[in-house]
């Protein structure tokens, strides 16, 4: 993997446990998602993204709440990550009007600017040129404010990461493309849908630094996404960082897995970032086994309380239909 | 357009293009607001003003970060106009010509339009989209396409279309304080054609239709470029004994019932004339809302008139096939009124 520099930054016990509470939080999250699926709870298609928790948790260990987020159908973690509160958000998923959307968006399409997530969309690659929006309002505003654009690698394809890479670049804009290879655009195995070999190789033809990352190590990602979010800061323009990862439950949840090779996926599963993580928290002094342990419950009792929250929520009146198309009201 | 306005005394009105109109409405509202920003294809100073030199001035007034050229990408023109908008600044994104918003549906229909209602109302994404379009310059089937039907379709953006200097002006002012998308389609007929404006014109609420002239036999529907034709038409129809009612809507969608079904209501007889395609057109939501709820009163089946089902031909005898023309309205108006 790339070195982002010969000083890379490295992450303090506190941040370390800020990410590793951050995992905790998506991977529980996650796992009560699939339960309540499976019980027929949720009706809605999820993309779960178990197994890609350490991108957006050390990317949010390293933003300020006011720095803004556009994400994709699979996104939630970083929500989650970003300090999404779970309470709105289950009621969200669930379709009820406690959700952070009134039930209008559903578990693709969350929105909760309150903790910067902006814009999260179903079409892959186009969370990219709105991401460009918000940078150039930073930029205007003269704040210091980042926008993180994510995506996965298939989006890396479509014209729109082309055309936001380059007016991003053009116009220097303080926005960080962080896409999430986890080696399948769908059902397409990465090489048969992409060019090159590294899309952190594309940044070299839009002029700006490209890193390839282990997404699934909380040092490596720490050290680039903190080098990309300096530079984006300090006005010197975009950075685009390639994190490889694995997604554990397939394209959609539920789905047969069966364009990849049980060997590849086993494998990944084997190295699941998040025991690893934790394991070396204790073994390097960061935490003991009833911290973490302690952690762990404290998360599992918000996402037990959240999904209280959500079932005990109504659903949306019919209303709704009229309301929020415009500004104004449409009448019945 | 020059910065400068005229001196002139109250209530004098100044001749200027729809154009002008169009560059003073955006003159005086990036005066008044910071938060309105201008960018899309050569907009800025450096590159002309615009093709047309409709923002000329603009960046040399207001600084280059406000008003930007931008690469020729329609995508990540309105994908950095929605962030921008949904953080608090106003943009006016120009599409050179409306044939290229195809390049940039996704963010149009998917997200400058949705957002709102797909966040519960926590995203506002007040944007225009100006862009340029109309048949008659021979510019062929890529360059000349009305399609406003497709976004009236689209719930959550408005669609605005100027007929005259001093709509350009008003709907223009409108349109840039809108809390909700605006598509605001300008044509060359319309653009360049001189008419009479007051120059302390303010803005004209979208969604309200103008009766533009008075009559009694016929309503003509009409909009943008064949507002024209529908004055022409009403010259000749009144020759012939018949008087005619135009209603310009000034806003294609929402549009403006309540007005139309008067008119039609005092006429009992409508004529929908755009320069969009006949079939599927804007034309056939209107048809159908009269005759659903003035069906008793009609002395007449409504009629519409639009381009027919292909795509803008090149060839002058073609183009000019194509676009409805003073004639047909006269020809289908008499058929009507049974004259």
């Amino acid at each position: 993997m790339t070195q982002a520099s010969t000083n890379a930054a490295s992450p303090d016990a506190k941040t370390q446990l800020d990410i590793f509470r951050r995992m905790v939080r998506i991977e529980r999250n996650d796992d009560a998602t699939r339960t309540q699926i499976r019980r027929g709870r949720i009706t809605a298609p999820y993309y779960s993204a178990r197994g890609q928790e350490v991108i957006p948790a050390t990317i949010s260990a390293l933003l300020n709440k006011d720095d803004k987020i556009c994400t994709i159908y699979r996104g939630i973690h970083d929500m989650v990550a970003k300090d999404m509160p779970l309470r709105p958000l289950w009621a969200e998923i669930m379709g009820r009007v406690d959700g952070t959307c009134k039930g209008k968006g559903g578990p693709m399409h969350l929105t909760h600017p309150e903790t910067g997530v902006m814009v999260t969309t179903g079409i892959v690659g186009s969370s990219m040129p709105i991401a460009n929006g918000f940078a150039w309002a930073s930029l205007l505003d003269g704040s210091k404010q980042v926008t993180i654009a994510y995506f996965g690698d298939g989006a890396s394809n479509i014209g729109a990461f082309h055309e936001a890479l380059n007016l991003a670049s053009v116009w220097k804009l303080p926005v960080i493309f962080v896409c999430q290879n986890n080696r399948f655009a769908e059902h397409t195995r990465y090489e048969n849908g992409t060019s090159v070999d590294q899309i952190s190789k594309r940044a070299i033809g839009y002029g700006m630094p490209g890193y390839t990352v282990d997404g699934n190590d909380p040092f490596d990602m720490y050290a680039h996404a903190h080098a990309a979010i300096e530079r984006a800061r300090a006005g010197e323009g975009p950075t685009l960082l390639e994190c490889m990862t694995f997604r554990f439950h397939g394209h959609v949840f539920g789905d047969a897995d069966n364009y990849m090779t049980k060997e590849e996926k086993d494998a990944a599963i084997a190295a699941d970032p998040l025991p690893r993580f934790r394991q070396k928290l204790i073994d390097s002094g960061v935490a003991t086994e009833e911290q973490l342990a302690k952690l762990t419950a404290d998360i599992e009792a918000e996402v037990a309380d959240a999904i209280e929250f959500g079932s005990n929520s109504e659903p949306p009146s019919v209303d709704e239909l009229r309301r929020d198309v415009f500004a104004e009201e449409i009448p019945a | 357009m020059s910065t400068d306005t005229p001196t002139l005394e109250t209530g004098e009105k100044v001749k200027m293009t729809g154009q002008a109109a169009v560059s003073a409405a955006l003159f005086e509202a990036m005066e008044k607001d910071p938060k309105v920003l201008v960018f899309g294809e050569d907009v800025a100073d450096r590159e002309g003003g615009g093709v047309m030199g409709t923002t000329r001035g603009l960046s040399s007034k207001f600084g280059d970060l406000r008003v930007r050229s931008t690469p020729i990408a329609e995508q990540s023109i309105i994908g950095a106009a929605i962030g921008a908008a949904m953080a608090g600044y106003k943009p006016v994104a120009e599409i050179m010509l409306m044939n290229f918003t195809t390049v940039a549906m996704d963010m149009i229909v998917n997200h400058a339009a949705k957002l709102r209602f797909m966040s519960g109302g926590q995203s506002q994404v007040p944007l225009v989209i100006r862009t340029l379009t109309g048949a008659g310059f021979q510019t062929a089937g890529q360059h000349a396409d009305h399609l406003e039907a497709w976004f009236c379709h689209t719930a959550g953006i408005k669609v605005v279309a100027p007929s005259n200097p001093t709509d350009y002006k008003g709907l223009m002012l409108s349109a840039i304080q809108d809390p909700d998308p605006v598509i605001f389609i300008e044509t060359g007929k319309t653009l360049f054609a001189p008419g009479e404006v007051d120059p302390n014109q303010g803005a004209i609420p979208l969604g309200k239709a103008a009766v533009a002239m008075p009559g009694t036999d016929v309503t003509l529907i009409s909009y943008s470029s064949m507002m024209f034709a529908c004055y022409q038409a009403a010259a000749e129809l009144a020759e012939a004994g018949i008087s005619a009612e135009i209603v310009d809507l000034r806003t294609v969608s929402p549009w403006d019932k309540e007005t139309v079904l008067a008119s039609v209501e005092k006429t009992g007889r409508a004529i929908v004339v755009h320069e969009a395609v006949r079939s599927f057109g804007p034309g056939a939501e209107i048809a159908a809302t009269i005759q659903e709820e003035l069906f008793g009163k009609l002395k007449a089946p409504v009629k519409r008139l639009g381009a027919p089902y292909c795509a803008v031909p090149f060839a002058k005898v073609l183009e000019d096939a194509f676009l409805v023309q003073p004639a047909d309205v006269v020809a289908t108006a008499k058929a009507i009124c049974g004259k």
